[in-house]
């Protein structure tokens, strides 16, 4: 398994990486980790024309709070955020994300920005994010914008950067006191994709969940939160009620398809058990324990 | 003549200090000092300092000068007829130098079908019609790689899809035709039976318990982490063919190609290098290899086919796809009195298993397992379909998974109707150590078993009674908590030759040993080790035979110019033939050396006695001769008369397969929610005679033990119901980690085999044959009280969640 | 199709090559550097046969095109004994029996020194889970986990020993 041929452009700064890319328009990959990008093009269902390989500008890999949130680089390695005390520490979410992507190898080369902007819904950031209320900062010909997670998945493969922009920085809201969150992911073994997975972060007031947002992986065509579970649990006490009716919500609003990993109605069944449990675990997290 | 034979004894003479009865002890017998490092020290395998360093010679290592690329183009479709194949734009490109197709083939002889092994015939390369989903289609040759690989997508292939017969039930419908080629236009490709149908009926008329069970044992596939490859070497000046391959049996693959391709067989040399596993994968010739020899021998230069991960496992041969429907007859007493069983072999497009033997179905009728009962009958029926042909290639002695998972089941599923503890029952039931050698309803006489010994071993290791009753208190909690049995009987070592043979080449394996003037020796073999570890195993046999230190023997096998002829390795058949031959080869030289040494010593033969590594006079042991000492005199001071040297070579003929066992225990734990399976411990009891390299037997048995797990729990070939492959790279075909394999615990019991040399039984596959079943009874035991019967393999968390919901537990 | 010359160090040593954008790392060692210590096992990132040390870490080499390694340094097994004295790794794997058909071998120890290097003593749980990237066919991985463990506490012996 070969890839097709191409050209290879390795820029040193951003300014001409956006350069390469208007100038080859949609002809153009980024190349970033390359865990998505490089078996595609083995097994020839990419053949881009160009690569722009990002990984020779500097500056893009850190992991840093600031200004109420955790800005994580976009070129930032999942192993970078595995073994970040400070991800382990106060991001317990994202800790717990980084941890279940692919294998170990896999990690130390592939990115956060690349996980997020393949916009795979089997891909396990973009839940995450989307739980987190996270933002995602995109550098183009005219500049930076930031784009809320909420915008950024627009369709099946599809997110919301412009051919010729380069995501740089992924936002997480710094979690409140009493902030609690976790993802769990089921998989078939290590290294595959999930059956089903849920992120949830929240917020406790007392013994009442005041917010809380759920997302879901390799469930629906496209990332999603699962707003209706979120609305079953706001507001509310994380009773064994509360969580069921949440389960049931999420499982009802996903919309997955049947394949090896199991039949629609298996996968929104374990959505509806996961999301229990995830929520459980957020709200022993929210509580201060592991 | 003087080079000895001991023939005249019968060719399964005990060891010295062997036991001809039955006698079981864990204690592995060690005669010899470390020094010497015979049977049953845990020598540190010779051939790993290279392997650790990377510096293994695999196929893909070998580089010749001028070496050509070779890729395959395959069918998008598992059914469909070849209307036009469009090279030119291939051939028009840069760097291509030929392509191959069909058609080529027929000219150059009728290369384009070629024989199977189990009498059938296989298509090489399509002229009409592709019978599975990436079948070749056509080969093209390129200076590298990587033209070569771009070369494959400017083939055009102009196809009629057909209607694709993928269900085996369906196929014996026969309204779509797999093989239009043959003059029966049917499906169907034979019947066999094996024994005894009046007295099996009889059985289960006079039966007090019947059960009867479906189940499917699907599709797998080795997977082994080197796919297959070749590099053919022809030079049209000499007219020799040199050929590296990952081949299992490089001897029969050279008969083989000299039978088929009409090459001088003296002209083809077949090099098997290091092989990075092979389980069976590596024993069938696909038409890869044999494109890429005509490639060679077209272009005379050498060639390189390396297949990559979706074409080994979307083409290659698979294993299992047994459909069985059996029943079982217990008495009052709750007494196991027969089987019956009825199976569909699901073969593909060609019946081209590699089953060496006379049987269509393998060993499959050693069914009855360990269990002694009055009567058993199987039918088995083998179905075409469209898809890739194989039979056995998944570490198994030719069905005997297949054989071992259903008897095994069955005997959980008895024991559980009748309300008994499995265990208990099967001790109830086992093959007594008395009636060893034991005659089968089947036909099979068992060499050796102790069944009881094993299981009451397992049972102690994993304290069987304690886990019983904490899963009886998990119970009271809704806690879904199953322990599995599987006690299974192995049959491997083929072997007897009116029994099994390749293309008519009987089944036997060789050994020659050569000892040098300096006492160290070489010593070659008819086998080819693809990760077992002959050459630290077979240098050990040599070792406990001549008293030579394990690391003076050099071991040699896989290149059929310097190798004796053998049958290669696949079937747990390395010790029991080549093993045995080892032996006897070593033993004709210690009788050519026992002669030696009474001319040194100016005695009698009599009048020695061997003690390790030397004959001494017998009282009077300071008079001595080393083996070493021996050798030197064999070439410096032989006795006129004598032939000079010290080498034997022999051709050892088993005169039975070897009957290894082992009682495993499972435990697991299921999620009730998502309906995850976790094996939380397995204890695996292996009998497997005596033991050579402990060290090695029990890494046979880990690695077997996974090999086991997997298809239990993640492995499957799935198609479409079009024959589309959907499994086609291991991040669909799920190879299991570190992560979902348990830590092993292993135990064992030492029950020799009274017909071989060494006492010794094969080893590689009883894991991979009794693992399953322990598992799929563990996880039913965990649900039985809910009333849950059976689980299909492989046991997906949405099976046992399926099970779960209808019998009504959620989370 | 771009050609690039690229400069990097390949077990220690300083290497300047012209290669194919589109030539996979794993090709360009055992192809163009004859280090045929690195294998190749699938298509899809899945088996780690191939696995490398890429500016330390470990990573799949089928999955890195060459010129991404422009600038960096590689290390394949070739290097781990190129002293004549086995790494820890290697003597562990020999003597806790923790290969079959040596096939995996490589790329399993190099990410077991990838491991070590940031966990010196870890739990069987957190090997198991730091060489899941890589599959072994013929070991059931008992025993792998054993030669690990070996080599880690030979490790933590010697600099112990240093800090002495």
């Amino acid at each position: 398994m070969i890839p097709g041929s191409f050209d290879y452009h390795a820029p040193t700064s951003l300014d001409d990486a956006l350069a390469l890319l208007t100038e080859h328009g949609g002809d153009a990959k980024i190349l970033a980790g390359g865990h998505s990008l490089i078996p595609a093009m083995r097994f020839r269902l990419a053949v881009p024309e160009v690569l722009v390989d990002i990984g020779r500008i500097p500056d893009l890999e850190y992991i840093r709070e600031e200004d109420g949130h955790l800005a994580v680089g976009g070129m930032t390695r999942e192993v970078a955020l595995e073994d970040s005390d400070l991800v382990n520490a106060k991001y317990p979410l994202l800790a717990d994300t980084a941890r279940v992507i692919a294998d170990p190898l896999v990690r130390n080369l592939a990115t956060v920005g690349g996980n997020l902007a393949h916009a795979d819904p089997a891909n396990d950031h973009p839940a995450t994010m989307l739980a987190y209320g996270a933002s995602v900062v995109a550098r183009g010909p005219n500049g930076s914008r930031t784009i809320a997670i909420d915008d950024f998945f627009v369709d099946l493969f599809e997110s919301a950067l412009e051919s010729n922009e380069i995501l740089t920085e992924i936002r997480i809201p710094t979690p409140p006191a009493h902030g609690g969150g976790a993802y769990l992911k089921m998989e078939r073994k290590v290294g595959d994709y999930a059956v089903s997975a849920v992120a949830v972060q929240l917020v406790l007031d007392g013994g009442t969940v005041s917010s809380a947002r759920i997302g879901l992986t390799n469930v629906n065509p496209v990332p999603m939160r699962a707003k209706n579970a979120e609305a079953e649990l706001v507001g509310k006490a994380a009773t064994d009620d509360v969580l069921e009716a949440a389960g049931r919500a999420a499982a009802g609003e996903c919309d997955p398809s049947g394949d090896l990993r199991g039949s629609a109605e298996y996968k929104r069944d374990v959505t509806r058990i996961l999301t229990k449990r995830a929520i459980r675990k957020a709200v022993e997290r929210a509580k201060g324990g592991n | 003549m003087t080079h000895l034979d001991d023939r005249t004894e019968p060719h399964s003479p005990l060891p010295e200090g062997a036991s001809a009865q039955v006698a079981t002890t864990d204690e592995i017998r060690i005669r010899t000092p470390e020094k010497v490092c015979g049977m049953g020290h845990p020598m540190k395998r010779k051939e790993d300092p290279r392997f650790i360093q990377g510096k293994g010679r695999y196929v893909d290592d070998v580089k010749l000068p001028g070496m050509l690329y070779m890729d395959i183009v395959r069918s998008p479709y598992a059914h469909a007829k070849i209307k036009k194949i469009d090279a030119s734009a291939a051939l028009a490109m840069d760097g291509v130098l030929a392509v191959i197709t069909g058609e080529d083939l027929k000219a150059a002889g009728d290369l384009h079908w070629m024989p199977t092994l189990m009498s059938d015939t296989q298509m090489v390369l399509p002229i009409e019609k592709v019978a599975y989903y990436a079948q070749e289609i056509c080969a093209v040759v390129a200076t590298e790689r990587y033209i070569a690989a771009d070369a494959i997508e400017k083939v055009v292939v102009d196809y009629e899809p057909l209607e694709a017969v993928v269900d085996p039930h369906l196929a014996l419908e026969d309204k779509v035709i797999v093989r239009d080629d043959k003059e029966k236009k049917t499906n169907h490709i034979w019947h066999w039976e094996a024994g005894d149908k009046a007295a099996t009926d009889r059985v289960f008329a006079e039966a007090a318990h019947v059960i009867e069970q479906t189940m499917h044992i699907p599709r797998i596939h080795v997977s082994s982490i080197e796919t297959c490859g070749m590099v053919a070497n022809y030079s049209k000046v000499t007219e020799q063919m040199q050929i590296y391959m990952t081949s299992q049996a490089p001897h029969a693959h050279r008969t083989v190609f000299a039978l088929v391709s009409g090459l001088p067989e003296q002209k083809i040399q077949i090099i098997s290098p290091d092989i990075g596993g092979g389980f069976g994968g590596k024993v069938p010739v696909y038409p890869g290899y044999v494109c890429c020899a005509v490639a060679s021998l077209v272009t005379g230069k050498p060639v390189k086919w390396i297949e990559d991960r979706s074409e080994n496992l979307q083409a290659d041969s698979f294993a299992r796809d047994y459909h069985i429907t059996a029943e079982m007859a217990a008495d009052a007493n709750g007494k196991i009195t027969g089987l019956r069983v009825k199976t569909l072999a699901d073969c593909g497009a060609a019946d081209a298993a590699a089953n060496p033997s006379k049987f269509p179905a393998g060993l499959y009728s050693i069914c009855t397992g360990s269990y002694d009962m009055k009567a058993a009958h199987i039918a088995v029926d083998g179905v075409y379909t469209n898809k890739p042909p194989g039979g056995v290639a998944y570490r198994c002695s030719f069905r005997v998974t297949e054989a071992v998972h259903m008897i095994e089941r069955m005997t959980d599923i008895m024991a559980h109707d009748l309300g008994e503890d499995p265990a208990d029952f099967r001790l109830k039931n086992f093959i007594r150590p008395d009636q060893f050698p034991y005659k089968s309803p089947t036909g099979w006489e068992y060499d050796s078993g102790n069944y009881k010994a094993a299981l009451d071993e397992a049972m102690k290791l994993i304290d069987y009674r304690a886990l019983r009753e904490e899963q009886a208190a998990k119970r009271e909690r809704g806690e879904l908590m199953g322990i599995g049995i599987s006690s299974f009987t192995e049959v491997v070592g083929a072997g007897p030759s009116r029994d099994f043979d390749i293309l008519g080449i009987k089944m036997f394996d060789s050994a020659e040993i050569r000892i040098h003037p300096t006492g160290k020796a070489i010593a070659r073999f008819g086998t080819k080790s693809q990760g077992q570890g002959h050459e630290t195993t077979y240098a050990q046999i040599v070792a406990e035979e001549l008293g030579l230190p394990a690391a003076d023997v050099q071991v040699e096998e896989g290149d059929t110019d310097t190798a004796p002829y053998g049958l290669g390795t696949y079937a747990s058949r390395s010790t029991p033939t080549a093993g045995a031959a080892g032996a006897m080869a070593a033993r004709k030289i210690k009788a050519k050396a026992k002669k030696i040494a009474a001319h040194l010593l100016e005695v009698g033969e009599e009048d020695l006695e061997w003690n390790v590594d030397k004959f001494q006079v017998k009282g009077s042991p300071d008079q001595a001769k080393t083996i070493q000492e021996i050798a030197f005199a064999a070439y410096t001071n032989h006795p006129q008369g004598m032939e000079a040297g010290l080498e034997a070579t022999d051709y050892y003929d088993p005169p039975n397969l070897t009957f290894p066992f082992g009682s495993y225990i499972c435990v697991v734990d299921i999620d009730s929610g998502t309906g995850e399976v976790h094996v939380r411990r397995f204890v695996a009891v292996d009998d497997c005679g005596n033991i050579i390299n402990p060290l090695i037997v029990e890494g046979q048995i880990h690695g077997g033990l996974t090999q086991g797990l997997a298809p239990a729990l993640f492995e499957e070939i799935v198609y479409d119901e079009n024959g589309q492959n959907l499994t086609g790279t291991l991040a669909d075909y799920l190879v299991p980690t570190a992560v979902e394999s348990p830590k092993w615990e292993t135990g064992r019991t030492i029950t020799p085999s009274p017909h071989h040399p060494l006492g010794a039984k094969g080893v590689g596959e009883s894991p991979t044959v009794g693992a399953p079943p322990a598992i799929v009874n563990a996880v039913v035991d965990a649900m039985w009280h809910l009333g849950v019967r059976h689980v299909e393999i492989p046991m997906t968390p949405q099976r046992i969640w399926a099970q779960l919901r209808e019998h009504g537990v959620t989370d | 199709m771009s050609r690039h010359t690229i400069k990097l160090t390949v077990n220690g040593e300083a290497v300047e090559k012209e290669v194919e954008s589109r030539l996979l790392l794993v090709h360009f060692v055992r192809e163009v550097l004859d280090l045929t210590g690195t294998h190749i096992g699938c298509d899809t990132t899945s088996c780690g046969a191939c696995t490398v040390l890429l500016d330390g870490r470990a990573v799949k080499s089928c999955t890195v095109f060459a010129a991404q390694a422009d600038g960096r340094s590689v290390e394949t097994i070739e290097a781990l004994a190129a002293d004549g004295t086995l790494h820890p790794l290697q003597e562990g794997f020999w003597e806790k029996h923790g290969l079959q058909c040596g096939y995996c071998t490589p790329g399993m120890i190099l990410s077991a020194k990838h491991l070590l290097e940031k966990n010196p003593d870890p739990t069987e749980e957190e090997i198991r889970w730091g060489i899941s990237g890589n599959l072994c066919r013929c070991t059931g991985y008992n025993k792998i986990v054993e030669a690990i463990r070996y080599a880690a506490d030979k490790q933590r012996e010697s600099t112990e020993e240093v800090s002495a």
